[in-house]
């Protein structure tokens, strides 16, 4: 009795004045998203997942309690720098998780990376710069690089026999890396390729006419969150909707959905992780979410929580014990846990090597509008930038 | 200088000098380094805020796209580092004769309009700078570009936090002498009286567009500078260093610290970092969770400084005698 | 040749919803000599209060017209409150007190509508494509647009052409003591232009909300080209914002349409097709900076 007393009081006095690697000081866990301003969506969906994981795990992991750090990166990639270096600097976490752009994760990078003391996971950003030769043992990625999702939708139109395309996107990198990457696969004739301004286009008139005028078998489009929107109604308004088939990646999604509605209906999109993959960690996941929030997660939220069960994993097999810096790179290098996207193993890079999945936008049983899955499009796939990383 | 230690403002000041100086040394002492990471972009920032406060504060001349120079210096640095070349004796020159030259050209169009025509049209050019930035795509587009830093073979390793920091601010205190100088020269006093009366100036016989353009030049190549350093800082440089955010922010650090005085620039660039920093952690002390909708304390109190508090941190230091 | 056609038609719509939101900047901005950034909120707001009572109307007609009074009445009390202040100060306190603002509308929004973005469906009588030319198809609810728009320009210029209220904008814009002198009651013409203002960018809001989405800060970006607009136009002058509006719509769509395949004539193919977008992207501001450095107060301003 007097021994628990003892130790109940030496948490509260390592909680309180933030004593550095006592055995009994809970694990730290930054995560950086965009928690404020008009991208604030994104945001809130990660951080639902995270605290849905952190309740799956009972607020512990390999028995010691964990507690996560929120910051807000406002979407600005100087912001999300200060912010990271915050966390590893002055909080000292074991881990930092999140990122949604490419530009923020870049910007806090080597800050964090370099510090040695603090490994970084992002839960979606996939620059390929990060991939090839700026690759860091200390980085792991349960996302995806940019380039594999439209190359996933590439081979799938191969296969599908779609002669023509017309390729949309914005007009910034990940835009173009997009567009980059289902030029990768895709053997068809590309009919035009059409960029558009960023991010204070919200009209796609012209491009509509354009599209109606060179009648192609198929669109392709990239425009993640509002504008995945704009472009969507604008397509079904214009009447193409019934004539040229919409392919995109990162367009429709969860947090977009009940804006675009029933003018998604049919749409086909890739992605490595739908909500209906039939394995045991995501049917809990989406059950537990759905019933909570009342809607279908997003793939934003699928890989936050696949970061926190990436920490979790690690920790669990080293008993808590974080110290050793190379011993939780090998455990987490393992990707030994129960991912919702079924099991996948890590490249040399840190990157999955994972299949991608075709999704359909369908009602369900209950009138909701979402995705449902409909082929793989490829199995285990490595993304292209892997050779160019020189670790093993 | 005995003397001026006697006024409060003159107090504060050396206080503050005192401290940044010796930052290095006590962020070591209470093993704080988040705190130099701060002050170091503080010291870069009040760079960039003194020079806008020779045209705007001194001036008049609001300029809506002072940032676009954070950006032609970073990008100098970022591409010749990209291209191979890395010895700042190189880089460093080259970025400001990049900063001046642009300001020269851009600062001879605009200043012939005036008003909001100015604000707007040094707004457009800063976004032409903005988008050329994200269009290059050999050098990270938008997303940006990781860089390693300038080298001074033998004179200074700016990997070295603390080395970087003194470097940083060395500048700082040479910005802020040249300032003084300026603000009190028969050039900066033409400035000074074309802002409240510029066709007297005329009349007197000042080619007033000559000298605007002279001070918006210098003023370019000290924003330069500061781009020079924030590239360095991060060891990154992507567009969104001079989208017009950051210019707006720029704005609102001179403004809160007091337009037209030396050491305003300083005092705003501390509140402002102080407030971005620190708002979020105390609303989340009011009530968990609200630390994320800080702007919508920041919008107002942004309303008020700019009603009732036009004299700036500078103002509340008492009464200036210069 | 109908390629054209529905080309220009695209710019005209677009142009026309622009020159709505720039209407109401150019009218405060000539009349009480103030720079309001907050009127990119007014367009956000009048597109969340029309999406609140077209859900509780059922009808988009009826939330729609509810919607505008409502921002009528915004505009008065956000004028009242805080912009009543600003009338005396200059353009750099203005600048920051509406900017100011601009952060508070968005985080307000987030507050009372959550961070999602809302839907507003295209009325049912509307989603449809209409033959402009027999076997010309275009989206019935876009031509709408163009139709209010246009009634919205005419009105307008009737509106300051012909009326008490249009002489004294007119002379406001031209000279701001001349009409205290008249005896008019000022604040209130100032509180009744504001609020005029407001339900133009409420409109512009609302009627772009079933192409677009109605997302917290859906008013930043367009508002610096409705502001990009009124300067090339001259501050102050309706007809300058009207005529600018039109031809940065139709610029605006030239890049798009046009400028790959016309680049394509003297350059490679993949050099085209990466140059357009950089080009169009910059297109109004370097009109607006050769319209300045040509005229430096814009196409119709008062010459100082």
């Amino acid at each position: 009795m007097k021994n628990k007393l003892f130790g109940t009081a030496t948490i509260a006095a390592a909680m309180a004045f933030g004593l550095p690697a006592m055995a009994q000081s809970p694990i730290k866990i930054g995560f950086v998203s965009t928690f404020s301003g008009p991208q604030a969506a994104i945001g809130e969906d990660m951080r639902r997942s995270v605290e849905l994981a952190k309740e799956h795990l009972g607020g512990k992991m390999g028995g010691k309690p964990f507690e996560i750090i929120y910051e807000d990166d406002q979407f600005k990639p100087d912001v999300g720098k200060a912010r990271s270096e915050k966390l590893v600097q002055q909080d000292k976490v074991n881990f930092i998780g999140g990122y949604i752009w490419s530009n923020v994760l870049l910007a806090s990078y080597k800050t964090v990376v370099d510090e040695g003391d603090t490994i970084l996971i992002s839960a979606n950003a996939g620059p390929s710069q990060i991939a090839g030769d700026l690759c860091n043992k200390n980085f792991f990625s349960t996302s995806w690089q940019n380039d594999q999702t439209p190359m996933a939708m590439g081979e799938y139109l191969n296969t599908k026999g779609v002669k023509s395309l017309y390729l949309v996107g914005p007009n910034y990198a990940a835009g173009k890396d997009m567009l980059a990457g289902v030029k990768r696969t895709y053997k068809g004739k590309i009919v035009s390729e059409d960029y558009t301004k960023w991010p204070d286009q919200l009209d796609f008139s012209a491009e509509m006419t354009k599209i109606a005028a060179a009648k192609p078998d198929g669109i392709f489009i990239f425009y993640p969150g509002a504008h995945g929107v704009q472009f969507v109604k604008q397509w079904a308004q214009s009447g193409l909707n019934k004539t040229v088939p919409l392919y995109q990646v990162f367009s429709i999604d969860a947090i977009t959905l009940p804006q675009q509605g029933d003018l998604a209906l049919g749409t086909l999109g890739a992605q490595e992780w739908v909500n209906d993959l039939p394995n045991e960690a995501n049917k809990k996941y989406v059950a537990d979410f759905k019933k909570k929030h009342g809607t279908y997660p997003s793939y934003y939220g699928a890989q936050s929580y696949d970061a926190i069960m990436l920490m979790a994993s690690a920790a669990e097999a080293l008993k808590g014990d974080l110290s050793n810096k190379d011993k939780v790179r090998a455990e987490m290098k393992k990707a030994n846990f129960k991912s919702v996207r079924g099991d996948f193993k890590f490249g040399n890079n840190n990157f999955p090597i994972e299949n991608f999945y075709i999704q359909e936008t369908v009602k369900d049983p209950q009138g909701m509008v979402t995705v449902k899955t409909i082929a793989t499009a490829v199995k285990d796939a490595v993304d292209p930038f892997a050779a160019k990383c020189p670790m093993k | 200088m005995i003397a001026a230690l006697r006024t409060p403002r003159g107090l504060a000041t050396a206080l503050i000098l005192l401290v940044l100086a010796a930052l290095p040394l006590l962020t070591q002492a209470f093993d704080q380094r988040y705190l130099l990471s701060i002050g170091t972009r503080i010291v870069i920032w009040s760079i960039a805020a003194v020079s806008l406060n020779m045209i705007l504060g001194y001036g008049g001349l609001v300029s809506f796209g002072h940032a676009m120079f954070f950006g032609i210096g970073g990008y100098a640095i970022g591409i010749l580092s990209a291209e191979g070349i890395s010895s700042g004796w190189i880089q460093w020159p080259v970025a400001l004769l990049a900063a001046t030259a642009w300001a020269v050209v851009i600062g001879a169009l605009s200043l012939r309009t005036r008003g909001l025509y100015f604000i707007m049209i040094t707004l457009a050019f800063a976004q032409l700078v903005y988008y050329v930035g994200s269009g290059l795509e050999a050098y990270g587009g938008d997303d940006g570009l990781n860089i390693s830093r300038s080298r001074f073979p033998g004179l200074i390793d700016l990997r070295d936090k603390a080395s970087f920091y003194w470097l940083c601010f060395a500048l700082l205190c040479a910005s802020l002498w040249f300032c003084g100088r300026y603000a009190n020269s028969r050039f900066g006093l033409v400035i000074r009286g074309a802002k409240s009366n510029e066709l007297r100036m005329t009349a007197l016989g000042f080619p007033v567009f000559r000298y605007r353009l002279a001070a918006f030049t210098i003023a370019g190549a000290l924003g330069g500078l500061s781009g020079i350093l924030l590239a360095n800082e991060g060891a990154y440089v992507s567009p969104a260093m001079m989208s017009w955010m950051k210019s707006g922010d720029l704005i609102v650090i001179v403004v809160l610290g007091g337009m037209g005085t030396l050491f305003g620039p300083l005092y705003g660039t501390i509140a402002f970092f102080v407030l971005e920093e620190a708002l979020p952690p105390i609303l989340n002390l009011a009530h968990k969770g609200w630390g994320e909708y800080w702007m919508i304390v920041f919008g107002p109190l942004l309303v008020l400084i700019a009603l009732y508090a036009r004299g700036g941190i500078d103002s509340l230091l008492g009464r200036r005698h210069d | 040749m109908e390629y054209l056609l529905l080309q220009v038609l695209n710019g005209v719509q677009l142009g026309l919803l622009m020159f709505l939101l720039a209407a109401g900047l150019t009218l405060t901005l000539g009349i009480m000599d103030l720079v309001n950034l907050a009127h990119g909120s007014l367009y956000m707001m009048g597109a969340y209060i029309a999406w609140t009572l077209i859900g509780v109307t059922d009808s988009f007609v009826l939330g729609a017209l509810l919607a505008l009074p409502a921002t009528f009445l915004l505009g008065v009390v956000v004028e009242a409150v805080v912009i009543r202040k600003l009338y005396a100060r200059d353009h750099l306190t203005q600048v920051l007190a509406t900017f100011g603002l601009i952060l508070f509308f968005n985080e307000l929004v987030r507050a009372l509508w959550g961070p999602a973005g809302k839907s507003i469906a295209v009325p049912g009588f509307l989603n449809r494509t209409i033959e402009i030319l027999p076997g010309v198809p275009y989206p019935a609810y876009r031509f709408a647009i163009i139709l209010v728009g246009a009634l919205v320009a005419i009105l307008l210029a009737w509106l300051v052409a012909r009326t008490r209220l249009g002489m004294l904008i007119r002379a406001g814009a031209s000279n701001r003591r001349m009409i205290g002198a008249l005896g008019v009651n000022i604040e209130l013409l100032f509180s009744l232009v504001f609020g005029l203002g407001a339900v133009f960018a409420g409109l512009a809001g609302l009627m772009s909300a079933p192409i677009a989405s109605v997302r917290i800060g859906m008013g930043d970006d367009i508002l610096i080209l409705a502001l990009v607009i009124i300067v090339i136009g001259g501050i102050g002058s309706i007809k300058g914002a009207f005529i600018a509006a039109m031809v940065v719509g139709q610029i605006d769509i030239v890049g798009r349409a046009f400028l790959p395949d016309i680049l394509k004539t003297f350059m490679s193919s993949s050099a085209a097709s990466s140059a357009a977008p950089a080009i169009s992207q910059v297109m109004v501001y370097v009109l607006m900076a050769v319209v300045l450095v040509w005229r430096p107060t814009g196409l119709f301003g008062q010459r100082t």
